[in-house]
């Protein structure tokens, strides 16, 4: 029986939490109630990106896209837009057109309208764990036209063609790369996919991976054939359950149609992709720390040169991707390097994915094409600061990136803008902060995270950022001194220059990015002991102002009995006592707890 | 080995045996941690010389490769792993404030476990769900949109689930 209407759950984290799968439930009863089971096929997709309008739900065709939705909605849905074909209007999503083909299929929603979805075509379109859907959407045409009609030259010369830069975070040419591993004699290579996402604030190549599996693969196949490997390995985080889950089978899928393993498509090109797990260590992103734990080993990084194109995994010559660089592939060498290059700006093409999060009205994965500006991301796709806040600044780049204040809010997203601005492209997450954060406070966070993940093999790193996050800490504890703020300018410049792997050279980065843009917050934490925040505990005390009516609610909530008073009449917070968790201004009713 | 049954160690075994076969087989240790760690639920000790002695590898390089990633425990964890996400969005949102309830509601730190083995406590870098920041994962299963008051009730319900038993 054929189906006349395909229904599409957002299967991503946050659409499941809110319900779902409770939703699908009710709408498998309802179908069945109104005897149209077997014309509605139902599927799941990865995360759509729409995480603040959750649960999503998509149906096609008409490509209409309901959010926010209850399970007393579903029937009112089934019977009008299902039976009857009139979408609930009440319950679509609908804002400003959309401009690119890949969109049609997107539907009618603002939160597309300024993207462009390449990498993530597919993501929230197929079912990602059938091969079929996927090949629905032209999936793997891109290899069977490589392997019919192009020599592996004439790929590598339409790659860099292209423009395309890895989208890991250093954004070396992809084109040149794949040459120079091609141009290493002997019939042992590697091909490598980066899928280990070490930002801790960002989900763009796991979503990546749940959403579109397939792509992955097929990309890593054309490399194959291009730089004459035979195998594959993905590296991807443990993490990550259900992305590897969804690797397994659409390897296996892949090999049933013989898209992988012996003489694919009868075409004489054999290549197989293997899955190998990370454990949790952030400097395994780098690649000759990856190649080392692929081996068994501790993720320590080498010297390079040589590089993994010369000597890599196995000491053999290994080409090594990003997940949204594999993505990529299989668009250019369709819809060819002329189309793709006209996309984004001169130096820096194509689109990028971005996990926007934080401080921002719609939370999720955006691609955009390069060149779009800061401030069209946050406002116009992530629909602003909720709750009238401020916008203090944006965090691109993770650990190793910078936080960039309001007046840069124009800046263009390319790789050389980010750079000249003081911050990086890095690999995509993007963290909208407001006044609640305190910025010494947000450096501190990212120094702790990267001298705790520092591998500990070159002093600069192993010992420096130790030395800077003990600054930091005195800092903020209101024991600053006169001097600090240049100490760890000093400090971090030399770690910069001296460390051996990405990490300690960009270690520094957020440190020195908050100097630059937000110095006067560190001199009043040194000379004034003030966090204008409100956020490093130390500098902060909490009092009850004349708004207590003496309920008592924060009496029972502090876990360590620091408030006091009669009921009925006005509390009393111990400083002695207190260890300013927060808990009694979030009981409070009456906005009667202030810290200052 | 008291505590270590048989038939899981077999079963290790068996996955060693089988992965030193395939291509460069012997880098596979990483995997066998995943494995030994999905059937124990931790590296005990000894399996570590177990291994050592199928992959010809010696326990000291086995113990140094443990220790170095995050993701393997070398002591039994508890009934409940609440795993706090301290990635920059659930930060942002206030994680910190959150870690210090947990702290202070257990009564232990990050990476360590209650006496009675019911709660550990360990780090988490961005657990893909900053929509919902900040959030802990307990067990399997994701709690968002945190205040310090819903994770303190949250506790305790899992306190009282236990004591019903
Ligand atoms: C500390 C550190 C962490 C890194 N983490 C990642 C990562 O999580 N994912 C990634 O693709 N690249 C990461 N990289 C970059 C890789 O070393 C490498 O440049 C990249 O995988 C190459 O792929 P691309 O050219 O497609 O970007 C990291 C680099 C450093 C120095
Ligand atoms: S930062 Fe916590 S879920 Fe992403």
């Amino acid at each position: 029986m054929a189906y006349d209407t395909i229904i599409t759950f957002c299967d991503g984290t946050r659409c499941m939490h809110t319900q779902g799968r409770a939703l699908q439930a009710v709408l498998e009863q309802e179908l069945e109630r109104c005897q149209i089971k077997d014309r509605v096929k139902i599927t799941l997709s990865g995360c759509l990106g729409m995480c603040d309008k959750g649960p999503i739900m998509v149906v096609n065709p008409g490509y209409t896209i309901y959010g926010n939705l209850q399970e007393s909605d579903i029937p009112e849905i089934v019977a009008e837009h299902i039976v009857k074909g009139n979408p609930v209007s009440r319950l679509v999503i609908q804002e400003d057109h959309l401009y690119n083909r890949f969109f049609r299929i997107f539907g009618d929603a603002k939160f597309f309208g300024k993207q462009m979805r390449i990498a993530l075509r597919n993501c929230g379109i197929i079912d990602p764990e059938n091969i079929d859907d996927y090949l629905a959407l032209n999936g793997y045409e891109a290899l069977a036209k490589v392997l019919t009609e192009m020599s592996p030259t004439e790929v590598i010369a339409e790659v860099k063609k292209s423009g395309l830069r890895g989208r890991g975070g250093a954004g070396f040419p992809t084109g040149l790369k794949w040459q120079f591993t091609a141009e290493q004699e002997g019939p042992d290579k590697f091909v490598i996919c980066n899928a280990d996402e070490g930002d801790p604030g960002a989900f763009m190549d796991r979503s990546a991976i749940e959403g579109d599996p397939h792509t992955v693969l097929e990309g890593m196949a054309i490399a194959g054939y291009a730089i004459g490997a035979k195998k594959g390995v993905i590296y991807i985080r443990a993490e990550y359950p259900l992305a590897i889950d969804r690797l397994y089978k659409a390897i296996n899928q892949a090999r049933k149609y013989n898209l992988l393993g012996d003489n694919i498509l009868e075409a004489g090109f054999d290549f197989d992709i293997e899955i190998r797990l990370g454990a949790g260590a952030f400097v395994c992103g780098e690649e000759t720390a990856l190649i080392h734990s692929i081996q068994g080993a501790r993720g320590m990084p080498r010297p390079r040169p040589p590089y993994p194109s010369v000597s890599g995994l196995f000491g053999k010559p290994t080409l090594i991707n990003n997940v949204e660089t594999w993505a990529n592939i299989p668009v250019i060498m369709l819809d060819g390097a002329e189309w793709f290059s006209t996309i984004g700006t001169e130096k820096s093409k194509g689109t990028k994915v971005f996990a926007l999060a934080g401080k921002v009205v719609n939370t999720g994965l955006v691609e955009v094409p390069m060149g779009t500006t800061l401030r069209q991301i946050v406002y116009d796709i992530g629909g602003g600061i909720p709750g009238n806040k401020k916008l203090k600044a944006i965090q691109t780049g993770g650990p190793s990136g910078g936080c960039l204040p309001e007046d840069y809010l124009d800046t263009p997203v390319d790789y050389e803008s980010l750079a000249a601005a003081g911050s990086i492209m890095g690999s995509g997450g993007m963290i909208v902060i407001d006044e609640a954060s305190c910025m010494v406070d947000i450096a501190k966070f990212f120094l702790e995270f990267t001298q705790n993940e520092s591998c500990g093999k070159c002093t600069p790193c192993r010992e420096g950022t130790k030395r800077m996050y003990e600054i930091l800490e005195r800092i903020t504890a209101g024991e600053g001194r006169d001097g600090d703020i240049e100490k760890l300018e000093r400090l971090g410049n030399m770690i910069k220059k001296s460390s051996l792997c990405g990490l300690g050279q960009s270690a520094p980065n957020p440190v020195l990015s908050t100097i630059k843009n937000f110095r006067e917050e560190y001199e009043e934490h040194i000379r004034e002991k003030k966090c204008r925040a409100g956020v490093c505990k130390e500098l902060i005390g909490y009092s009850v102002n004349d708004n207590c009516i003496g309920c008592g609610a924060c009496k029972k909530a502090c876990p360590v009995g620091a408030i006091t008073g009669k009921t009925k009449s006005k509390h009393e917070i111990d400083a002695e006592k207190c260890i300013k968790c927060g808990m009694c201004i979030a009981t409070c009713k009456f906005d009667a707890i202030i810290k200052a | 080995m008291q505590t270590i049954e048989a038939g899981k160690i077999e079963e290790l075994r068996e996955f060693i045996a089988t992965i030193l076969k395939s291509d460069y087989g012997d880098s596979n240790l990483i995997s066998v941690l995943h494995k030994t760690q999905e059937l124990f639920g931790y590296l005990p000790r000894e399996v570590m010389d177990e291994i050592a002695q199928r992959m010809s590898l010696p326990t000291a390089h086995i113990w140094g490769v443990a220790t170095f990633y995050h993701y393997f425990n070398l002591t039994a964890p508890g009934k409940y792993v609440i795993s706090i996400c301290l990635g920059t969005a659930c930060y942002v949102k206030g994680a910190a404030e959150i870690l210090t309830v947990i702290e202070q509601e257990l009564g232990i730190k990050v990476g360590e476990t209650t006496e009675d083995k019911l709660f550990s406590l360990q780090p988490a870098r961005c657990l893909g769900a900053c929509g919902l920041a900040p959030v802990v994962m307990i067990n399997d299963k994701i709690y968002g949109d945190l205040t310090t008051v819903k994770i303190k009730k949250l506790i305790m319900d899992f306190r009282k689930s236990e004591q019903h038993k």
